[in-house]
């Protein structure tokens, strides 16, 4: 075969590839290529030829639209780009957390107080009905941040620099529902946030993400993600499937400030806010920061989580019962990742203990939860 | 129910590069992946780098037609991201220890296989068309990647005709098939 026909015979194949031959000229060529073993193979390994090509082409396009729609949300601010230098933050950050840690907790032990001190004085201005009870993290954050600015300074490694990692703007309480991390908490705190940490009662910090989030009912399920978490055994406490009586005595732990505090009073109505059967109410101390906190009974058993009170009313706090954790969790195990967790109502071996001893077991379980 | 509903839209949408369904699942996975990189020892860039890959990964496992994800999309590029980190860290040795979160992870080590296969192809493709040179290398892409018929070929290139442009065209295709299946027959690059 000469040049031109082989120009001629790769035409006709590439035409004959991609259906553009008219019915006559098609039957003609397919009797060409069953009696020639050659054009036969010409076809075979040119097909393949224009699939990989083709293939090729699109990877290309779907690398061009990726790499444009990158460039988009970046300058939109919908995903957080530009900020070259946080990376070497970060890693500054976690090469002199220990020290920053020790002036960060003093400043942040005094701005505390200051802010409690300012917070407990000054009028609420809510007129909402019902009140989350978040902790907006602001004057605390900001002196933690400039601790950390003078502890890197003094170090003589750090760049003078005006973002800090990141900011977490709220904060909650939340515990564990199974010994591997997974976590309640209450959605609002975490629903926008991108990084989310959690720090038990003796400051550890992990790191932890959302898994699901129930916004109506304001709770989110959220893990632990960080290989310096162990997991439990198992947990010392269970999770009531059942409504508690009116009058049970109940406790709570959480966060309303940087150390644990305990709350203690009695469950006052089997359904919550505008009777919401799914909730109750409960009289106990409740505090901004309080909010995703486990409510326990006598026994040590998770009866609800807290979620918020009534402004302008005394003591009328709400917590949605234990048995809608058992619902959250039957949903998030419709994910095969999680279809193997496990919470439990046992009765665990915290009923007859004192309550010191009983909180002294639970603390490690019960988390401050950060977002951004 | 609708979520899923969603995402199979979604996933539809992606196979199709359709830039809205890239860019939703875009926004709604960067961050996720990017605090994953940044809290393990990455930067910026590499977090860029760790999703877009993964965003190749699905939109390739979307394409694949008889595909079905059986967990969600954010856990997926979770898992797939994940696994290419801790690749590229083991690669680097800068970070040999497992990270992240190994229970929330769903199996990709066999997308991942054939994603790196596909990759080492189409890098193949890459360089073979690139080793062509001009004017070889913008003819071929004028006929099969943008698809334009032989008569515009010749207008755009200054081929006296559409015969000229196709002789010359099957010069330039002899080369790369001879390049391209070289490699291909070898498996190497």
């Amino acid at each position: 075969m000469n040049e031109y026909n082989d120009i001629t015979i790769l035409d006709a194949v590439e035409r004959y590839i991609r259906g553009e031959m008219n019915p006559d000229e098609r039957l003609h060529f397919e009797n060409l290529r069953k009696t020639n073993g050659e054009i036969d193979q010409l076809v075979v390994e040119h097909t393949l030829f224009l699939q990989q090509m083709n293939r090729f082409s699109e990877w290309q396009k779907f690398r061009n639209t990726i790499q444009h729609v990158h460039n988009d949300l970046a300058d939109k601010g919908e995903i957080k780009d530009g900020l070259k230098s946080k990376a070497k933050i970060v890693y500054l950050w976690n090469k002199y957390k220990r020290v920053t840690a020790i002036a960060a907790s003093i400043a942040g032990i005094t701005a505390l107080t200051m802010s409690i001190l300012v917070w407990s004085v000054s009028p609420s201005t809510t007129t909402d009905q019902y009140k989350e009870l978040e902790r907006r993290l602001g004057l605390a954050e900001i002196k933690t941040d400039l601790a950390n600015e003078k502890v890197q300074g003094l170090a003589g490694k750090a760049s003078p620099q005006k973002e800090i990692q990141i900011n977490y703007r709220t904060a909650a309480t939340g515990f564990l529902i199974d010994a591997k991390g997974l976590m309640i908490t209450n959605a609002h705190v975490v629903k926008k946030s991108e990084n989310i940490k959690v720090f038990n009662s003796k400051g550890e910090q992990f790191n932890a993400f959302v898994v699901q989030l129930d916004i109506p009912r304001d709770v989110a399920i959220i893990k632990i993600d960080d290989p310096k978490f162990k997991s439990f055994g198992s947990l010392p406490y269970g999770i009531r499937k059942t409504t508690s009586e009116i009058a049970e005595p109940i406790f709570t732990l959480g966060f309303p400030r940087d150390e644990i505090v305990y709350g203690e009073g009695y469950l006052s109505a089997r359904t919550g806010y505008l009777g919401d059967t799914l909730s109750c109410q409960i009289a106990v101390p409740a505090n901004p920061g309080n909010s995703g906190g486990p409510v326990f009974n006598h026994e040590g058993d998770v009866i609800g989580i807290l979620t918020g009170k009534q402004a302008e009313a005394d003591d009328v706090v709400f917590a949605i019962q234990s048995k809608y954790i058992y619902q959250a969790v039957d949903n998030v195990k419709k994910n095969p990742i999680y279809q193997n967790v496990k919470i439990t109502s046992k009765t665990n071996n915290l009923s007859g203990l004192t309550k010191q001893q009983q909180v002294k077991k639970i603390e490690d379980c019960v988390f401050m939860v950060k977002g951004d | 129910m609708k979520q899923e509903n969603n995402e199979k839209i979604l996933l539809q949408g992606l196979a199709r590069n359709d830039k809205k369904a890239v860019e939703t699942i875009y926004r709604d996975n960067y961050g996720m992946v990017q605090a994953l990189i940044i809290n393990n020892n990455g930067s910026i860039d590499d977090a860029r780098d760790v999703f877009q890959e993964a965003m190749i990964v699905l939109y390739e496992k979307a394409r694949s037609g008889t595909f079905e994800l059986h967990c969600q999309i954010r856990t997926y590029m979770y898992s797939v991201s994940r696994r290419l980190w801790l690749k590229k860290l083991q690669q680097t040795k800068r970070f040999t220890s497992d990270f992240g979160d190994p229970d929330s992870v769903v199996p990709v080590e066999d997308d991942l296989e054939d994603h790196l296969k596909r990759d080492l192809e189409f890098g193949m493709m890459e360089r073979a068309i690139l080793g062509l040179g001009e004017p070889c290398k913008s003819l071929l892409e004028a006929f099969y990647i943008e698809k334009k018929n032989m008569q515009e070929i010749a207008l755009d290139f200054g081929y006296t005709n559409a015969e000229n442009a196709k002789t010359q065209k099957y010069k330039c295709l002899m080369r790369l098939k001879k390049i391209f299946f070289s490699h291909y027959k070898n498996g190497t690059p």
